[in-house]
């Protein structure tokens, strides 16, 4: 039974849902809907799960003071602070009004957004120090692939001067055209790998979800 | 080890110091870099520009306080130049640290139009863009695809209440708006793969004009949907915001970043070059 | 005297002339335009009404022949209104305009019954079309046609290549699933990346450095989500019987569940269910750069002798890469994100570009299920290629008819 239910709820669902794609009739929009609905739900009963087992893992390291324990006191901290000052001090539980709470605006402007932007901002040396390791003109194809990539960086470069509009033209037909042509090429096997692999997940065919059997 | 093998295997530290050096450099110091303007760019701001007072454009801020830099300039730049011109904006964020960062960025644009400022030779008298009125947010749901479509029907069935609480029937800009149908434009300025989900979900169901705004990464990979004419223009990274500024006559953060990247897209040339004469001419030793 | 009177006649005489030349100016446009304006068009013939095809109901489509007078005959006309009533008495209200030339019009209502605009089905309504000139009193209206009522259809022809689409290559799936449970031999190229993976484990297992696996940050429905976890169940088989360590860590909690259920799996089917930790696969966060710190935290630390990255990867691919090449390990990653590929081909070891990473799961297990499917989606691709050069040959010699078969209508 323990496998047999989700593999029943996935097939009747999943052919509803291709059923419903050819459906316009308000009837098939309305359970369409409902359905979008109860998503919802159970997204918010799996963000539940999962900072359970965040909550789980660090208090498990603080405990028994595991190596670096010291950050995941550091995790639990800023996670409490946030969801106190989120529900600005219980007072406005039912109402989106924490979010305006002066605490809860401070940490995300001054704390969190510096943070993330800042290890968004390393892809900028890790961009240099990988183009620079490879980049090299190992092969015939690695030369072309230095040359396009020479190319397509250059491209606005305005100080080029006339250069700069060969570049420009040469480095447009590099991305519309061959680099278009394997993109499509590359979104079209996606593309039907997604619809088998869908069909398998509907047809029980792949059950790696479900653990091993 | 000779010096091309040095220049071969240079540690990746002094890569690092020496962008980190010339990035300081070229934002502490100010210079103007020229701008030339592309079509797919050009074609977001002449749709945005032919729009008429009180037209209705939806703008989806849909990345996070990681791509900031990047897409920030453009979503300044897109909806200044909408409220000037005295258009009325749906916005949403889609993405799940986005929604706080969203609510900023649209106060402190609504805070701007309160100057007066003259683009391309018109003058904008100042001005108070007021929620409810002239915009509304509507904020965050989970799963983008499912949003996507909730507001193909009905804006009210994703989001009943605007990102403060007030039921979006309260609102007079939300009077006779029910979807997309309304809305002359969706602009999706995102830095996650969500923008499939406008695409797919969005302008493939419900057929309204699409504009993407784009990390510079994302951006090549959308133009085949920009060639068939499934999205009708494409802002790449802070070039395309720098592109948009130069448009609009409204020079900004865009423009001021444009000189950072290119001399450190500059810097990268140079060690490439180096590296690969450093690979060159050792593989010429060892004969 | 003479001269003088002469001239004074002529003088006097001339304000009666004024008149004659007044009317050679240009005003005679004027009083040919308000003519013009006073004469009602003629109205629009040809008006039909239908209920709107492939919809949820709620609709009405109009069509019209535009008046003889829209840019032509009187030319005065300025746009079209439609009206609409629940009886061919009235009372009519105002439905939509169009502007001149325009020779048709949708009436799409609201399917909510509490709204302003809602438009119920299964209502009579009758329909006329206005034609306007600039004075709006001056009007003519076309013959009221009705009734007509709007419903929505139970199936959608306009996505009937779709339709044949999914039933053929299910037919297909089906086939091969077949003929590969009948014995029959499937071949299916190398993937290099996936032979590497018994390497990698082995390198681990020698150097006793844990297995770094991360499955990306997509959500359990992504299939490149699910086809990584099909791979995790590999490599986590291989692990508890090496006794390897395994790290993996999950960016959300759905994954994260079916992820230690997987492993916990794998584990049992080695033989070891009592090496199996939950702590082994673990929740970080669902932020993007907060997850990628976490796992560099990890890297650096626990410095893995492998990291596996299946799954799907955004602007974090890079920094988990780089960093990874920088703590030494050998690594391998799929995913189907295209702008993540370069990133991942030039900083990793061994790369799964797009639909290898849904092979990986046939290629490894070798299941007459996964490759009768794998082969059916290559007869598929096939089937595309052969169907667009077709295509590309019709178009070029105007043989519009093929595209047709394929255009999808909503």
């Amino acid at each position: 039974m323990k496998r047999q239910v989700p593999l029943a709820l996935v097939f009747i669902f999943g052919i509803f849902m291709i059923i419903q794609y050819f459906v316009p009739h308000e009837s098939s929009e309305w359970v369409f809907e409902f359905l979008l609905d109860w998503i919802y739900i159970i997204g918010i009963f799996a963000l539940a799960l999962g900072i359970w087992s965040l909550i789980r893992v660090s208090w498990e390291k603080i405990r028994y003071r595991k190596e670096n324990w010291q950050y995941a006191a550091v995790t639990l901290l800023g996670l409490f602070f946030m969801i106190f000052f989120g529900f600005d001090y219980f007072r406005n539980f039912f109402n989106a009004t924490g979010l305006q709470n002066f605490m809860f605006r401070h940490f995300f402007d001054y704390i969190m957004i510096p943070i993330q932007a800042t290890m968004f901002s390393l892809l900028a040396f890790f961009i240099a120090s990988a183009a620079y390791r490879a980049f090299r003109a190992r092969s015939l194809l690695a030369t072309l692939l230095l040359i396009a990539a020479l190319i397509v960086m250059l491209r606005f470069n305005p100080y080029l001067g006339p250069l700069g509009d060969y570049m420009e033209k040469t480095a447009s037909w590099l991305l519309n055209v061959p680099n278009l042509a394997a993109k499509r090429a590359i979104i079209v096997g996606i593309g039907l790998g997604i619809v088998a692999t869908a069909l398998k997940v509907i047809l029980g065919i792949e059950r790696a979800y479900l653990g091993k059997d | 080890m000779n010096i091309f093998d040095r220049m071969m295997s240079l540690d990746r530290r002094w890569v690092f110091l020496f962008l980190a050096l010339v990035c300081v450099v070229t934002h502490v110091v100010p210079f103007s870099i020229p701008i030339n303007t592309t079509e797919e760019v050009e074609a977001v701001f002449n749709f945005i520009d032919t729009l008429k007072e009180d037209d209705i454009i939806f703008v989806a801020i849909d990345y996070d306080p990681n791509s900031l830099a990047e897409l920030h300039p453009m979503t300044y730049a897109i909806v200044e130049h909408a409220f000037r011109k005295k258009m009325k904006v749906i916005f949403t964020s889609l993405s799940q640290n986005g929604p706080g960062m969203a609510d900023r960025t649209i106060r402190d644009i609504t805070d701007s139009m309160m100057i007066e400022r003259t683009y391309n030779g018109v003058t904008y008298p100042p001005r108070e863009v007021k929620n409810g009125i002239d915009y509304v947010f509507l904020g965050y749901k989970p799963y983008p695809a499912l949003v996507v479509v909730g507001m193909g029907q009905n804006f009210r069935i994703p989001f009943p209440s605007d990102y403060y609480g007030t039921p979006l029937d309260d609102h007079p800009i939300m009077k006779g708006v029910q979807n997309f149908d309304q809305v002359k434009c969706v602009v999706d300025i995102s830095g996650t793969s969500g923008v499939d989900m406008w695409i797919a979900y969005g302008q493939g169901r419900y057929n309204f004009p699409l504009a993407l705004g784009l990390t510079g990464v994302m951006a090549a990979d959308y133009y085949p949907y920009l060639n068939s004419g499934q999205v009708f223009g494409i802002l790449g990274g802070l070039l395309g915001a720098a592109q948009y500024e130069k448009l609009a006559d409204n020079p900004g953060p865009a423009v001021d970043g444009m000189r950072v990247q290119l001399y450190a897209h500059i810097v990268i040339i140079l060690f490439i070059v180096l590296g690969n004469v450093g690979f060159l001419m050792s593989r010429k030793r060892k004969g | 005297m003479k001269h003088k009177l002469l001239i004074g006649c002529c003088l006097l005489l001339l304000p009666l002339l004024a008149p004659a030349w007044a009317q050679e100016a240009p005003v005679a446009d004027t009083t040919t335009d308000s003519t013009a304006a006073m004469q009602a068009p003629a109205p629009v013939t040809d008006l039909t009404a239908r209920d709107k095809e492939n919809d949820h109901g709620h609709g009405i489509v109009l069509e019209w022949t535009p008046s003889v007078d829209d840019d032509g005959g009187l030319n005065n006309v300025f746009g079209y209104v439609i009206q609409r009533a629940e009886s061919p008495d009235g009372p009519f209200e105002e439905r939509g305009r169009v502007p001149i030339g325009a020779g048709g019009y949708d009436d799409i209502g609201s399917k909510e019954r509490e709204s302003d605009g809602f438009m119920p089905d299964y209502v009579d309504y009758y329909y006329l079309v206005r034609t306007l000139t600039v004075d709006e009193a001056v009007y003519t209206d076309s013959d009221i046609i009705g009734p007509v009522q709007s419903y929505g259809q139970w199936f959608n022809t306009g996505r009937i290549p779709v339709l044949f689409f999914v039933i053929g290559f299910m037919i297909l799936t089906m086939y091969f699933i077949t003929k590969a449970r009948g014995g029959a031999k499937l071949f299916v190229r190398r993937l290099a990346g996936i032979e590497a993976v018994d390497e990698a484990i082995g390198r681990a297992t020698e150097m006793g450095k844990p297995i770094l696996y991360v499955l990306g940050l997509g959500t359990a429905s992504d299939i490149a989500t699910i086809a990584s976890f099909t791979i995790l169940g590999r490599v986590a088989k291989k692990v508890a019987e090496y006794q390897t360590g395994l790290i993996v860590p999950c960016y959300d909690p759905i994954v994260m569940t079916v992820a230690q259920e997987t492993v916990r799996t794998s584990y049992m089917d080695a033989g070891r269910p009592d090496s199996y930790s939950d702590d082994m696969v673990y929740f970080v966060t669902q932020s993007q750069f907060a997850y990628v710190a976490a796992v560099n935290g990890t890297m650096l630390r626990e410095l893995p002798a492998t990291n596996i990255y299946m799954g799907k990867f955004f602007a974090e691919s890079l920094i988990l890469a780089e960093t990874g090449a920088l703590a030494g390990s050998i690594q391998i990653s799929g995913t189907d994100e295209i702008a993540q590929i370069p990133f991942f081909v030039v900083a990793c070891d061994y790369t799964l570009i797009g639909e290898e990473l849904y092979a990986a799961s046939a290629y490894l297990g070798r299941e007459p299920v996964l490759l009768g499917s794998l082969k059916a989606q290559d007869y598929a691709k096939a089937a595309v290629i052969i169907l667009a050069v077709i295509g590309f040959i019709t178009i070029n010699f105007d043989w519009g008819g093929f595209k047709q078969l394929f255009q999808v209508l909503d």
